[in-house]
């Protein structure tokens, strides 16, 4: 087991390599750094002198790869490569265009996006696989059928108006919760509010169906019939053992997701003003911050990398027929 | 005089449809490929749901002839000089629906502008009014005429969407009526019965629903603001019909950019296996561990910053935001293209044990013969399910993106810009929802068209899910 975990942990080590080379190329040198500071600095009017001095404040101004005016090691550290894409690894991420410290406002706004994602996943989850079950128990009825007509409406419905309506009716003609807004500490329940429940709603459609799906796979199986002829309620089985057996298809979608849900939501985060990382990313995107584009990058991939990690670990547990070995 | 021109968006819409047709041509003797699709125009859902597709597939491809217009000639001028503006097509049929241009915002069916304005009178006075609109409702004297003059439109527009099914249930009936070897009236009451193979009153309905729709905009739109005016008074529901180009090809072209790559390399993977395998594995891991919406908001950032280094590049406006749509599509494309690759790759290592493969293999059939003839065929109805139920999630996709700043050009009309400007709207008082709800609806027909149709289309073609009914 723990040597397991160990390969995997290397495994994912050339994958890491991997986008760190992706984003270096994309970021240094698709366009260089004299580009991004002639966007930065407007397109007009811009000096060679400025140029350098942008670049200089920001550690650009290195060469890319290899330092031939430098000695020893500092030809390969004093590059644009080694400080700012080798330091990604032990998550250090530098400082931002703006001049900010990265790794100190991710750690800071990691707390209010977890605030959101974390009962929005766990609701979410819960609500989806009740109502999939519900649909999967009257299979072929009426209420199976306008159950699933009802998810595929809600999802061809862009998530942009679940939120706007949300926001709109509950926020601004009921006075409900308010429109935007964040405040650290148990008060903070106002504002989680409704992100959270839009954020459930939004799912629903695309989920539950999902969930039917894996559900039904699993009760058309032999072993279902079996017990279905032994005289078990429907109920017992349905709970007992396509509930258990549906684990594994379930946690493959759900395991992976778990540590990015640290990275927020982009869309939910801006809409309603949460200082979290997704808003953080949208605000770098608007700004064209390319230092912090670039961290969140890794980070994500980082995360994505350990989801699917914990996915392989977590088989062990619901389904013994799986060792690892 | 007009000048061709063809965007690069154009010229992969008309490949993408020659690569349709000639599908079509292909699968037109094959009993195979004929099957599941005779299976998917019989169900009603899905016969619905492709004319809905027709009609915005339609106005897509009217959308994608593009011109520009001579400027009128001046003295002793020799040579003829272009308009800067790209026309298309359906820019002439929608006629004045383009130019009609007022002040500023106004609600749907106004004949007044949203927003009080100084006026003077005609006494010299100054006093604030809701000024009268230049063009919507102009040809009434005053708002008491309006509901009955809507009325009236209404009803004419519904005499002729009556005219048009007619005509078109009559058609259709004389040429099934050929097929079946029945008299008109026979083949009529056949289809009105709805006893034939292919649900055709359904497709009437649903046609009527939508020959009602377009003759009720012929009607309206060329004297009122249907859906209102924006901001800078252009008129709402043009903008929203032009939407469904930009709509259409993200959807569409983006699986055309990523199908190559995905259905050769997941072949190669699967069949060659070993370190071919490895790489190709290695390849889209990586890619997929990147979160997409990043992974497009850096490249579409570094694009942005190439473009606007290199504005030589690009003749008109409408060019540069033709290449911002292409890029857009092709960054997609790279981000989607591994489902479909892992699905292709576990689907090729399956076929390569069966015996008809390694039968072509002990018979020294040359590999490349082999990926082509034998496999290929086999995993097609994989690709075709992945190009259906991904164009559902590409259009909704591009709204969420044009909302980030990540999307298509702010001067290309999508509904991603639109619901964008929609939020401040919002939070206006009173509030402006029109934009908002025309965006939304537009956007909600076609993809719920879209995955109603795919479902169909799944259903028919996945083997696995047929043997489970």
């Amino acid at each position: 087991m723990f040597a397991y975990v160990i390969r995997r942990a290397l495994y994912a080590i050339p994958i890491l390599i991997g986008v760190n080379l992706i984003t270096f190329v994309l970021f240094f040198v698709v366009n260089t750094p004299d580009d991004m500071a002639r966007m930065h600095l407007g397109m007009k009017r811009v000096t060679a002198d400025a140029i350098e001095k942008w670049k200089a404040e920001r550690g650009y101004d290195r060469p890319l790869l290899y330092n031939r005016q430098a000695d020893g090691a500092e030809r390969v550290t004093a590059t644009i490569f080694y400080d700012k894409s080798v330091r990604l690894f032990a998550f250090d991420f530098g400082s931002s265009d703006a001049g900010r410290d990265i790794g100190q406002d991710i750690s800071q706004r990691m707390w209010p996006s977890l605030a959101i994602a974390l009962p929005t996943f766990l609701i979410g989850l819960l609500v989806y696989i009740s109502f999939a079950m519900l649909l999967a128990f009257f299979r072929g009825t009426y209420l199976d059928i306008s159950g699933v007509t009802l998810c595929v409406i809600l999802m061809s419905i862009s998530g942009l108006f679940y939120i706007i309506a949300g926001q709109y009716v509950f926020s601004k003609l009921l006075h409900l919760v308010p429109v935007s807004g964040y405040e650290p500490g148990w008060l903070a329940w106002r504002f989680i509010l409704l992100p959270v429940a839009i954020g459930v709603f939004a799912g629903i459609g695309s989920s539950s169906r999902w969930y039917r799906t894996i559900f039904l796979e699993e009760i058309n199986r032999d072993y279902v019939r079996t017990a279905r002829a032994k005289g078990l309620p429907e109920g017992r089985l349905l709970f007992g053992h396509v509930l258990k057996n549906a684990m594994v298809p379930i946690l493959t979608g759900v395991v992976v997701v778990l540590p990015t849900l640290f990275m927020g939501s982009l869309i939910m985060e801006s809409f309603f003003g949460i200082p979290g990382l997704g808003s953080y990313t949208i605000e770098a995107i608007q700004k064209q911050d390319f230092a912090i584009v670039r961290a969140m990058v890794f980070l994500g991939s980082a995360l994505y990398i350990l989801g699917l990690l914990l996915t392989d670990l977590s088989y062990t547990l619901v389904d013994p027929r799986i060792r690892l070995s | 005089m007009i000048q061709p021109v063809i965007l690069w968006t154009d010229a992969l819409i008309f490949v993408l449809l020659a690569v349709v047709f000639s599908f079509a041509l292909y699968a037109r003797n094959k009993e195979h490929l004929r099957a599941p699709w005779r299976e998917v125009v019989r169900s009603r859902m899905a016969v619905a749901s492709l004319v809905v597709l027709t009609v915005y597939t339609v106005t897509g491809l009217l959308d994608s002839v593009h011109f520009r217009k001579a400027l009128p000639m001046h003295e002793g001028q020799q040579e003829v000089q272009y308009s800067g503006d790209v026309l298309s097509l359906l820019d002439e049929l929608l006629g004045d629906m383009r130019t009609q241009v007022e002040k500023t915002y106004s609600s749907p069916f106004a004949m007044h502008l949203y927003t009080r304005e100084s006026v003077i009178g005609d006494d010299g006075e100054q006093y604030r009014t809701f000024p009268r609109l230049e063009y919507g409702g102009v040809h009434l004297a005053n708002r008491e005429e309006r509901s009955a003059d809507i009325a009236l439109r209404t009803g004419q527009a519904l005499f002729q969407a009556v005219a048009v099914m007619l005509v078109l249930s009559v058609l259709l009936a004389a040429w099934l009526a050929k097929r079946w070897n029945l008299s008109l009236a026979a083949a009529l009451r056949r289809i009105l019965r709805g006893e034939s193979d292919v649900p055709w009153r359904t497709a009437i309905a649903a046609i009527f629903i939508f020959a009602f729709i377009v003759t009720l905009t012929a009607n309206l739109a060329n004297v009122y603001h249907v859906f209102g005016t924006d901001k800078v008074g252009k008129d709402v529901l043009y903008q929203t019909i032009k939407s469904i180009r930009t709509g259409l090809v993200i959807g569409t072209l983006t699986t055309l950019v990523m199908l190559p790559f995905a259905v050769f390399l997941g072949m190669t993977a699967g069949y060659f296996r070993g370190w071919v395998d490895d790489v190709i594995q290695y390849l889209y891991t990586t890619l997929n561990s990147i979160p997409g919406v990043l992974l497009i908001a850096a490249t579409v950032l570094m694009m942005q910053v190439y473009m606007d280094n290199h504005p030589e590049l690009f003749e008109t406006m409408a060019e540069r935001a033709d290449l911002r749509l292409l890029f857009l599509c092709l960054i997609l494309g790279i981000t989607s293209w591994t489902g479909l690759c892992r699905l292709l790759r576990g689907e090729t290592l399956k076929l390569r044990e069966l015996d008809y493969v390694q039968a072509a293999d002990a018979f020294g059939v040359p590999k490349s013969t082999i990926l082509v003839r034998h496999l290929l065929p086999n995993l097609l109805h994989l690709v075709l399910i992945a190009v259906v139920i991904d164009f559902s999630g590409l259009v909704l996709a591009e709204a969420v993106l044009s909302y980030v700043g990540v999307g298509v050009d702010p001067t290309t009309m999508s509904w991603g810009n639109m619901i964008n400007r929609a939020r401040l709207e919002m939070a206006r008082e009173p509030m402006v929802w029109w934009s908002l709800l025309a965006a939304f609806s537009f956007m909600f027909t076609l993809v719920l068209a879209a995955n109603l149709f795919s479902d169909v289309v799944r259903d028919a073609f996945d083997p696995r899910l047929r043997a489970q009914r």
